[in-house]
């Protein structure tokens, strides 16, 4: 859980008041809350930890840091089926 | 150097190796605060391809690591109760209390869920109505928005049975009670980046200047870590000791301010005590007054739990860089992954952890 990942922004909506968006993390996709970064849209690369977004990111870092996190093995771990 | 290809940009990181052997001309001892960072650096050895006698010290970043052993024992009986689902991140399930953990309360039949996020708790919450829904609510500055949010969602939609068991902790002051020990090292620090990506860098001058050390806010890729190295050291050997943000494409100065105004709405500032440290004064949030109503320990009485710390275990003195993990006599005998005596070893951002995932074990 410590980490942050950087993930693209794929659609927004609002549930329940709060703008939640679905991210991609190369390849898997997941429900985020963007109430702290409440105007991100669409293509946009965002840092995630534990289904919120804290920041943006530029396009470029964000898929460096994808391609090593992939390699390592790192989004497995962190969102992989856990026990 | 048999690590260097395995970095993203190999030229870049021979760059950044080049700078640091050219600018070190003495030992130093540098902490990164960051679990990230330890698990960063062991991965890809660059503790073993710094100057000699440049040393990297592991600090206490690590939520899952610093959580007390009281709170793990308040979750184990908060957990056990009939009619509780008890949510948290999955890593920390297998860490130990002071006889069991929550793997082995579920196995007993407790109503024990992973989830990736605290909404994902609230959600089970709202589905079962007639169950008391309790997220574990650990973490750093990083994670601490997340659970601030998840609370006042509650109270705004009026899901009254769901509640928090709040045990978050403070960075900068961790830095303090590092600094202020008789037997500190550490001469300078990569600060925890995502940490900064909420807070901001504001608090980290004057704690430069107080202590005479450069704090650098570094990135957990290795890349990053090279680059705060790097800073940190030339501060060093020009005598300077400022706070530098290596890590701007994802920290700015100001932090989240969104994300500030939300914690400091639902969080006020306490005492904490972090494990194997002991107490550190003003190291940790609460929910304030307001939110009283949504704090596990207010909804349930578990005053009479005691904690009881392993005789064993020295992860208290290698969160603070006093020794090193292999330096206790458990690790990798009576301590490893499978079998954590300390929670260093539990998660895998844990010192010890990536000591023994790495092979990193000296003679």
């Amino acid at each position: 859980m410590c980490l942050a990942v950087p993930g693209r922004v794929v659609r927004v909506s609002v549930v329940d008041g709060t703008p939640m968006a679905e991210v991609d993390f190369g390849g898997v996709r997941k429900d985020v809350c963007l109430q702290y970064v409440p105007d991100a849209a669409p293509g946009e690369y965002l840092i995630v930890h534990v289904g919120f977004a804290i920041q943006r990111l530029d396009e470029e870092s964000a898929r460096r840091t994808l391609d090593e996190f992939t390699r390592l093995g790192l989004l497995e771990e962190e969102f992989g089926e856990v026990p | 150097m048999k690590y260097l290809d395995e970095f993203s940009d190999p030229d870049l990181a021979r760059s950044l190796l080049r700078q640091i052997h050219a600018a070190t001309t003495r030992p130093w001892a540098l902490m990164e605060v960051c679990g990230g960072q330890t698990h960063s650096i062991i991965r890809h050895g660059i503790d073993q391809l710094l100057p000699e006698g440049v040393e990297m010290i592991h600090g206490p970043g690590c939520p899952v690591c610093v959580t007390p052993l009281s709170v793990i024992d308040k979750a184990l009986a908060i957990a056990a109760r009939p009619g509780v689902i008890f949510c948290s991140f999955g890593d920390m399930l297998r860490v130990p209390g002071s006889g069991r953990d929550l793997f082995e309360v579920r196995g007993a039949g407790a109503d024990v869920r992973v989830v990736y996020s605290p909404l994902d708790a609230l959600g089970i919450a709202r589905d079962n109505p007639d169950r008391e829904v309790v997220f574990f609510g650990i973490g750093f500055e990083t994670t601490a928005p997340a659970n601030a949010l998840t609370v006042h969602q509650a109270r705004r939609l009026g899901i009254r049975n769901f509640s928090l068991l709040v045990s978050h902790v403070l960075v900068p002051p961790a830095i303090s009670a590092i600094m202020e020990s008789p037997r500190c090292r550490v001469q300078g620090f990569l600060a925890a980046g995502h940490v900064c990506s909420v807070m901001g860098t504001s608090e980290y001058p004057s704690l430069s200047q107080k202590y005479g050390v450069p704090i650098v806010v570094t990135g957990f890729e290795p890349l990053d870590v090279l680059e705060g190295i790097r800073q940190a050291i030339v501060q060093l050997e020009q005598g300077r000791h400022e706070t530098r943000n290596a890590y701007p494409r994802a920290v700015p100065e100001t932090g989240n301010p969104v994300a500030r105004q939300m914690l400091a709405d639902v969080f006020e500032v306490t005492d904490r005590a972090w494990r194997g440290i002991g107490t550190i004064p003003g190291s940790g949030w609460r929910l304030t007054e307001r939110y009283r109503d949504f704090d596990a320990e207010h909804r349930f009485d578990v005053t009479g739990v005691h904690a009881a710390e392993s005789a064993l275990c020295r992860s208290g003195e290698v969160l603070q860089g006093l020794i090193k993990p292999h330096e206790c006599a458990a690790f990798g005998r009576v301590c490893t992954p499978r079998q954590p005596l300390g929670a260093t070893m539990v998660s895998s951002e844990g010192a010890c952890a990536a000591y023994y995932t790495y092979r990193r074990v000296a003679g």
